[in-house]
């Protein structure tokens, strides 16, 4: 109180704020006001910048979740609606059963004893949604386990043993590479040739690929994490792991050239069994030893790893995508629970950033019938 | 009858900074993500749990405001300055909780998980829709910019009232508490602004 001016008092004090409201912009000589005007502009200036840094604007040649989609669209075309990559699919659902093997490599809940319903995707990678199926085209299947404690464990596996990648460059130049020249229709193998001359990598993982022809179908395929993970468990004990969904029915390998005309037949097969049987493929750890890349998914991890069956995944229903709840799942596989947590393998990042810009685009379009519809699945009997 | 403040309240100071480091950290966060391949992961990871903080504290600082009394507005601001302040001020607090909200919706409609830590995670408050999914997230990145915008105002008018004007403004919610004197002080017009003391001087409209 003994602080204020003594002349305070409520009336002369509201005249004198009203005098100096009015004068206060006067004060400072111009140029002083003018350098204390430019510094105000040089800090909004700087805070401006620090963002348009951290949006990526001043690196207008980075290579960015957009730019990636934009090269699947530009190999495949857009088709409004559809996943930019792995475009055609079949719903399905089901049950995983966990056997308590988990739990000593990790504490997700989805390791208890017990069963967990699971949706998830067939798929054929490449973002045409109605080309034809071939035996050597690479099959998907993406799940999602809905874990008692209301959380979701997600992934996105595929049938080849490795990736012919390790990185999301090298994929975005091997995409750029096989995009069709637009005299010829057809990619340009010199730039292809190109490609594999720089990433030496690729060709040694593409060896490994052709030695695991694939299956005759989808049920009797092989799916691979390809990217490495780590199990944490209740004593925080971290574990590098693989994992492989191993089918139990039995291997046939596929006929060099399409078996029918019906340009869906992997589907329609697949279809067929599931409404006979239910399919189930074991769910098989591979435990990570020092020195195993995790970093690295073109390289195959040594097959004298120890292997932990942790459950068995049963497929029973099938369903279109006009139907599946699974057809508004992004299959990132980096939804993972407590006790899962991603490696160092940069494509998983940059899987999860592209599939999501890919989710958000289709999520705005409006999208035709798929080409598995209600009608092929009931007539699958 | 308590003396007038001349500052906002400890808890109000206290969440204002903290809230202002995490906003901007948020909004950096979120530009950083949308276009990075590599950090993706992990700018999402803190981007959720953030939000969800900000939402909480906004209610907790919103609820502060409305139950304290106010230091009054320097004498240099206008009637129309005033009636901006309190509108961009409202903004501010609306854009802090509805854009949490907006966030939470967008990835409950696409069933994308918001997990805080661990296992503990929140419900889905909208049903598994694309389109309402993808109506929300250019609504997210809308209100985003707008709350950059209303931050670039924000921060200009406070430095141009504190420099230029020389009202102390700043110092109103400065994290340390004033003694009258120190806002004299940081006047380089020693006698003519002490009135700055203004700031302090009961009969100054309160807003």
């Amino acid at each position: 109180m003994a602080t204020r001016p003594s002349t305070s008092g409520p009336e002369p004090v509201a005249q004198d704020s009203k005098t100096s409201a009015d004068t206060s912009r006067l004060h400072l000589s111009r140029a002083n006001a003018a350098a204390r005007l430019l510094l105000i502009g040089a800090a909004i200036g700087a805070v401006i910048a620090a963002f348009a840094y951290f949006g990526g604007w001043l690196t207008p040649n980075e290579l960015t979740p957009a730019r990636f989609t934009d090269a699947f669209e530009q190999v495949d075309g857009v088709h409004p609606g559809f996943r930019r990559n792995h475009a055609k699919g079949v719903g399905v659902a089901g049950f995983f059963e966990s056997n308590g093997n988990g739990l000593r490599l990790s504490k997700a809940v989805v390791f208890q004893p017990g069963r967990v319903p699971v949706i998830g995707r067939f798929s054929l990678s490449g973002g045409q949604p109605f080309q034809t199926d071939k035996p050597d085209t690479v099959r998907g299947l993406g799940l999602q386990f809905s874990l008692l404690d209301g959380e979701l464990w997600r992934m996105a596996t595929i049938n080849l043993p490795v990736f012919p990648v390790s990185t999301p460059e090298a994929f975005y130049e091997r995409m750029i590479a096989s995009i069709p020249d637009p005299q010829t229709g057809k990619p340009d193998p010199a730039k292809m040739k190109s490609f594999l001359a720089r990433h030496p990598e690729t060709e040694q993982a593409v060896k490994v690929i052709k030695s695991q022809p694939p299956s005759s179908g989808f049920g009797n395929s092989t799916f691979h994490s390809l990217n490495a993970f780590h199990f944490i468990n209740s004593e925080g004990k971290s574990t590098p792991v693989r994992w492989v969904l191993k089918p139990e029915q039995p291997f046939e390998a596929a006929s060099a050239a399409p078996p029918s005309k019906d340009t869906n037949y992997l589907f329609d097969a697949l279809i067929t069994q599931i409404r006979r049987q239910p399919l189930r493929w074991r769910l098989v750890v591979l435990i990570g030893q020092p020195g195993d890349p995790t970093n690295d998914a073109s390289i195959p991890w040594p097959k004298t790893r120890e292997e932990v069956e942790v459950g068995t995944l049963t497929l029973d229903q099938v369903e279109s995508e006009a139907t599946s709840p699974a057809t508004g799942i992004n299959f990132d596989p980096l939804v993972l629970p407590a006790g899962i947590t991603p490696s160092d393998d940069p494509l998983l990042s940059a899987r999860s950033a592209v599939y999501s810009q890919s989710f958000t685009r289709r999520a705005g379009e409006t999208k035709e019938p798929s080409a598995i519809t209600p009608a092929d699945v009931r007539k699958g009997n | 009858m308590p003396a007038e403040r001349q500052q906002f309240n400890v808890l109000a100071r206290i969440l204002h900074w903290t809230m202002a480091v995490m906003v901007l950290t948020m909004l950096c966060v979120g530009v950083a993500m949308v276009t990075s391949l590599a950090n993706y992961h992990v700018l999402v990871s803190i981007h959720r749990p953030l939000g969800i903080a900000i939402l909480i504290l906004v209610v907790v600082r919103f609820i502060n405001r409305r139950l304290s009394s106010l230091p009054p507005f320097p004498a240099t601001m206008s009637h129309t300055e005033r009636l901006a302040a309190k509108v961009s001020e409202y903004m501010m607090y609306g854009l802090m909780f509805v854009l949490p909200l907006v966030g939470w919706g967008m990835l409950s409609a696409a069933r994308y998980p918001i997990v805080l830590f661990g296992s503990l995670h929140l419900p889905f408050i909208l049903p598994h829709n694309l389109l309402l999914y993808w109506a929300l997230r250019q609504t997210h990145t809308a209100l985003a910019s707008l709350l950059f915008v209303m931050f670039i105002a924000h921060f200009a008018a406070i430095l141009f009232h504190t420099l230029v004007v020389q009202d102390g403004m700043l110092f109103r919610m400065a994290p340390w508490n004033i003694r009258p004197r120190e806002v004299v002080r940081g006047s380089n017009q020693p006698t003519a602004f002490s009135a700055s003391g203004r700031l302090l001087t009961p009969g100054v409209p309160k807003d």
